[in-house]
């Protein structure tokens, strides 16, 4: 690095940073790759990416929770090897002390610093009132809402007067409702210029709550996590979700995350080829759902992704998965953030149920490589039968133990919907026949 | 206690079986040498030195009611400064465990057998030690019987510490390293309260098994040197010498009294404190109650005392404690070459362990000797398959019918856990006394002195599954009119396997150690004996015979340890992968 611990050094400065995590033996998975960042001083910036994208372990790498494979990363000029006393971290967990009342949980950095017992708590009330838990001192968290819980998460960063606050997405486990008025007093102080900090780094996976609070957006791709693009927020505070600039903007990033990696193959929406490719649980319901959905009235088999995730307060973790498996099967087209029906979709909402099956057993031979494996390897078995373990072995090559897992239990499902082969759980053995 | 408590505790893991691994591996072999080597180290020294046991002068225990307060109190005294030692070697050893990896490749299997051992062939050795540590003071003898208590209790509480310590919640790890929290304060602040309930309640139900050894480890005879101490196990052994029922039912009636004040005292106040530590994110609609707890919360003056000495302990350790140096991303765990290394420094040790026991054993005992201590072995273990399926053949459906009646289930419930913790050899005269006065066969109506006391464990666990049993899942069952053995085999007893799992691994636990005082009784001079492996044992020791001794608690370690390998640990994963009701 050129630039030296000055006072021009940004906050947070991220160069050329991968993470990897090793598994015993079998393959290495790539969970972030070549990430470059820079804080400044007075912003509030989003990571922005799907479940599994890698920006919660960037989050913790910045606060010095864990090392990176390779790659630098500064705080203010100085390198992170600790956790920094400049950077407070809001969990999504809120990861309160279930022990300690409100006010106990708030003194717990302070304490941690050795600070005096008077002081510590004269800091302590004076955040507690800022936060707007004034009352609430006493209480243990159990006794409190998810909203004031974050709330006490919220004070207990701030009292440390840090100069980063690292929020990882402190609003995803409130409900609608809550999270919007949270969101709405943070911004509030924020402008107002009453917290005792020079920036925000919150990772979200809500493309509107990114749009609504930030100033600029780092969209990132999965597996591995890389960033996809950088997008800058010129909107006024405080913003208005269904001005026609901010509903481009959500559109624009929607279409982005949308997007077909250039180069790549069909199915390359999920992560890794053939049979190494990692599927998402969903439910053969939902596939359906979502297909009767864009096929019904007023879409006719056409629809617009971020209009569905709006009617039925879907997030993108929800919904992008179950549009990329019906991509997958060829029952729909996703791009631009739009989703678009097939003819084989089309004619899949018309069917009946076994009409369905059928076609689903179809497609899911035919266009889920694990699936069309392990239907050979039944059929040229004698006994037509075979262990999972041997294709959870397989997948291990590939990917991550629990990915493996993941994936098995997509295609279990999925075969189990479309009576393709069954699967035993007390023997963990697949097979060809059908329990009479 | 309310139910909820006493279901959610009941399910905390015994004796490690949630770990991995079901066959007796290679570590447990080198752990099993360690432990008898150390045994052999102690009988060997004592004999080196040839001379006799000291003699004690001590007060004779007397059977005037007038002591019998005293004794009581003595008995508990001693059984307070046992679980205390059992905690500080929790907090230490649980810590190193958790914290070290070499340390814990030792510990873990290390516990893991050490719970298998006889609590009462700990005793035979402890009294050895201890009385050449203070000889000719009682102060000798008091540790031994203190450690022997403390031996019944540590295993557990520092198992249940040390997976509280591996399962901290992630996010809750990482505030602690966030905010940068000293490993001082780390302890107190986040380990020590995330580890309360498990480890409170496993403290609690060994202090409530305690009080069977606390009895049996006052009157000692370990060849030469007959000690007793005072106290009420001490009273009952007099009482026995001198056939005097009345002495005996006393004493009944004193260790009644006892474990009741211990029930209401402590226990409950402990539990329903120990509340607030419970890990969870919703409150509770159903708590655990105490009055006594109730009346220390609202009373005054209590309080004021208890808020002085507790925020005097917290400005001690907590108020200025220095912040932490900075600590450094810690290098990957420990190098494969370094655990190599410590493996093969540990099996080297082992290996010259092995060779001082097989010397030391080999000097007086031969094959035909292991042969009859394998045989006994056997008959016990005969003596405990039997009695257990009789205990649940008798307790599950009671449990069940009473666990299904939530105001049946309130009364019931804390009976069984005051029957549990009363220690059944009080009891054990007054069987004997029946024995000998209807001349029936000791080999059999000896025998269930063995569950006497461990039989309550089933009904509690079984009490406890049946009132978690889900409303709706019966209310199916109602619905579609299942027929009663239908609804046996198929809804209630999946349904409360996984307790009953725990309930009879405590149970056949409990009474291979109850084994050792139950296969021989003694009433005045006349003396029963039924052949078994705790017959053998107790033998041995009052002949002073080491290398019997040695051998039987060896022989009887291998049947347990075997015994939880291949039956409970499977299938108690078994029950936890089928039968979870979550």
């Amino acid at each position: 690095m050129d630039v030296l611990a000055t006072t021009t050094a940004p906050l947070v400065e991220i160069e050329h940073l991968s993470h990897v995590y090793r598994q015993g033996g079998a393959g290495d998975h790539a969970v972030l790759e070549d990430v470059n960042l820079t804080l400044r001083d007075n912003e509030i910036v989003a990571l922005l990416g799907r479940s599994g994208c890698g920006k919660s372990t960037l989050l913790r790498i910045i606060a010095g929770l864990m090392p990176p494979t390779s790659g630098a990363v500064a705080i203010e000029g100085a390198p992170v090897t600790a956790p920094a006393p400049q950077v407070a971290m809001v969990f999504q967990s809120f990861a309160l002390f279930p022990w300690l009342t409100v006010l106990e949980n708030v003194e717990i950095g302070l304490e941690a610093q050795g600070i005096h017992f008077d002081e510590r708590r004269q800091r302590a009330i004076a955040a507690i009132d800022l936060i707007g838990l004034d009352g609430y001192e006493s209480a243990y968290p159990k006794e409190l809402s998810g909203g004031m819980r974050q709330r006490v998460g919220l004070a207990r960063a701030l009292v440390v007067h840090p100069k980063v606050l690292l929020m990882d997405e402190p609003f995803s486990a409130l409900d609608v409702l809550t999270a919007e008025t949270l969101r709405g007093d943070l911004l509030d102080l924020w402008c107002e210029g009453r917290m005792p900090i020079h920036s925000i780094l919150m990772v979200t996976h809500n493309i509107e709550e990114a749009v609504l609070m930030c100033d600029r957006i780092l969209v990132f791709s999965s597996n591995p996590g890389r960033i996809l693009a950088e997008i800058k927020v010129d909107l006024p505070q405080p913003r208005n979700r269904l001005e026609p600039n901010f509903r481009a903007l959500v559109d624009d990033i929607y279409a982005r995350m949308t997007a077909r990696p250039s180069g790549k193959p069909r199915e390359g929406l999920f992560p890794g080829t053939g049979i190494s490719m990692v599927l998402p649980r969903v439910s053969p319901n939902r596939l359906a759902g979502l297909v009767e959905l864009v096929a019904a009235e007023p879409n006719n088999g056409r629809a617009d992704l971020p209009a569905i995730a709006g009617d039925f307060l879907m997030e993108v973790d929800d919904l992008f998965p179950v549009a990329e498996t019906l991509q997958l099967l060829r029952f729909a087209e996703v791009e631009h953030g739009d989703i678009r029906l097939t003819e084989a979709g089309k004619r899949f909402a018309r069917a009946g149920l076994d009409e369905r099956k059928r076609m689903f057993a179809q497609y899911l031979v035919t266009y889920v490589p694990l699936a069309g494996h392990i239907k050979r390897v039944l059929d040229e078995r004698a006994g037509h039968h075979a262990p999972a373990s041997r294709f959870r072995d397989e997948l291990e090559d590939s990917m991550s133990e629990e990915q493996a897992e993941q994936t098995l239990r997509a295609v279990i499902s999925w075969a189990r919907y479309a009576e393709v082969f069954a699967y035993d759980e007390d023997s963990g053995v697949f097979s060809l026949e059908n329990p009479a | 206690m309310t139910i909820r408590a006493a279901i959610s505790n009941a399910r905390s893991v015994p004796l490690g079986l949630g770990r991995r691994g079901l066959l007796p591996n290679l570590y447990d072999l080198v752990i099993f040498i360690f432990i008898a080597a150390a045994f052999v180290a102690v009988a060997h020294g004592v004999r080196e030195m040839e001379a006799p046991l000291a003699k004690l002068n001590m007060a004779p225990v007397t059977l005037d009611p007038a002591h019998l307060p005293e004794y009581a109190l003595r008995t508990t005294l001693r059984m307070f400064a046992a679980i205390l030692a059992s905690l500080l070697f929790t907090f230490v050893v649980a810590t190193l465990a958790a914290k070290s990896r070499k340390a814990e490749l030792v510990i873990i299997p290390a516990l893991d057998i050490l719970q298998s051992v006889p609590v009462l062939g700990f005793l035979t050795f402890a009294v050895a030690l201890f009385m050449r540590v203070f000889p000719g003071s009682e102060l000798g003898a008091e540790c031994a019987a203190i450690f022997a208590i403390f031996t019944s209790q540590a295993w557990n509480m520092t198992f249940s510490f040390y997976q509280s310590l591996r399962t901290i919640p992630a996010d809750l790890d990482e505030v602690s390293r966030h905010f940068r929290q000293s490993a001082w304060l780390r302890f107190w602040r986040l380990e020590v309260p995330f580890a309360a309930p498990g480890l409170i309640w496993n403290t609690m139900m060994s202090m409530s098994g305690g009080w069977f050894f606390v009895v049996a480890s006052e009157a000692i005879t370990v060849g030469d040197t007959t000690v007793k101490l005072p106290g009420i196990g001490s009273w009952l052994a007099v009482a026995i010498e001198r056939k005097e029922v009345a002495a005996v039912g006393l004493a009944v009636a004193a260790m009644g009294v006892v474990i009741l004040a211990y029930d209401q005292l402590v226990f409950r106040p402990i539990v329903a404190w120990a509340d607030k530590f419970r890990f969870e994110q919703t409150a509770a609609r159903d708590r655990p109650k105490s009055w006594v707890y109730d009346v220390v919360r609202r009373t005054r003056l209590v309080r004021v005392v208890f808020g002085t000495v507790s925020s005097a302990t917290a400005y001690l350790t907590l108020r200025r404690v220095r912040p932490a140096a900075r600590p450094q991303w810690t290098a990957v765990r420990g190098g494969l070459a370094a655990d190599a290394l410590w493996i093969a420094l540990v099996l080297a040790a082992a290996a010259y362990a092995l060779w001082l026991v097989v010397g030391y054993v080999r000097t007086s005992l031969g094959i035909d000797d292991a042969l009859a201590a394998g045989w006994f072995g056997l008959l016990t273990l005969t003596r405990v398959v039997v009695l257990i399926a009789i205990a649940s053949a008798i307790w599950v459906p009671i449990g069940v019918w009473i666990g299904l009646r939530p105001w049946a289930a309130q009364r019931v419930q804390p009976a069984a856990q005051f029957l549990a913790a009363f220690p059944a050899n009080v009891l054990f005269p007054i069987a004997v006394a029946v024995i000998v006065s209807l001349n029936l066969d000791p080999n059999i109506w000896l025998s269930p002195l063995m569950v006497l006391g461990t039989q309550w464990y089933i009904l509690f666990n079984v009490i406890a599954g049946a009132s978690a049993f889900p409303t709706d899942l019966r209310e199916a069952s109602t619905i579609y009119r299942l027929r009663s053995p239908q609804w046996w085999r198929k809804v209630i007893l999946p349904g409360i396997f996984p307790y009953y799992v725990t309930g009879a691994l405590t149970a056949s636990g409990g009474s291979w150690n109850a084994s050792i005082v139950a296969e021989v009784a003694n009433w005045g001079d006349i003396r029963l004996k039924a052949a078994g492996l705790g017959a053998y044992i107790a033998q041995a020791t009052e002949a002073g015979d080491y290398p019997r001794v040695v051998l039987g608690i060896g022989v009887m370690s291998v049947f347990v340890v075997v015994i939880n390998r291949l039956l409970w640990r499977p299938l108690y994963r078994f029950s936890e992968r089928r039968f979870r009701l979550s």
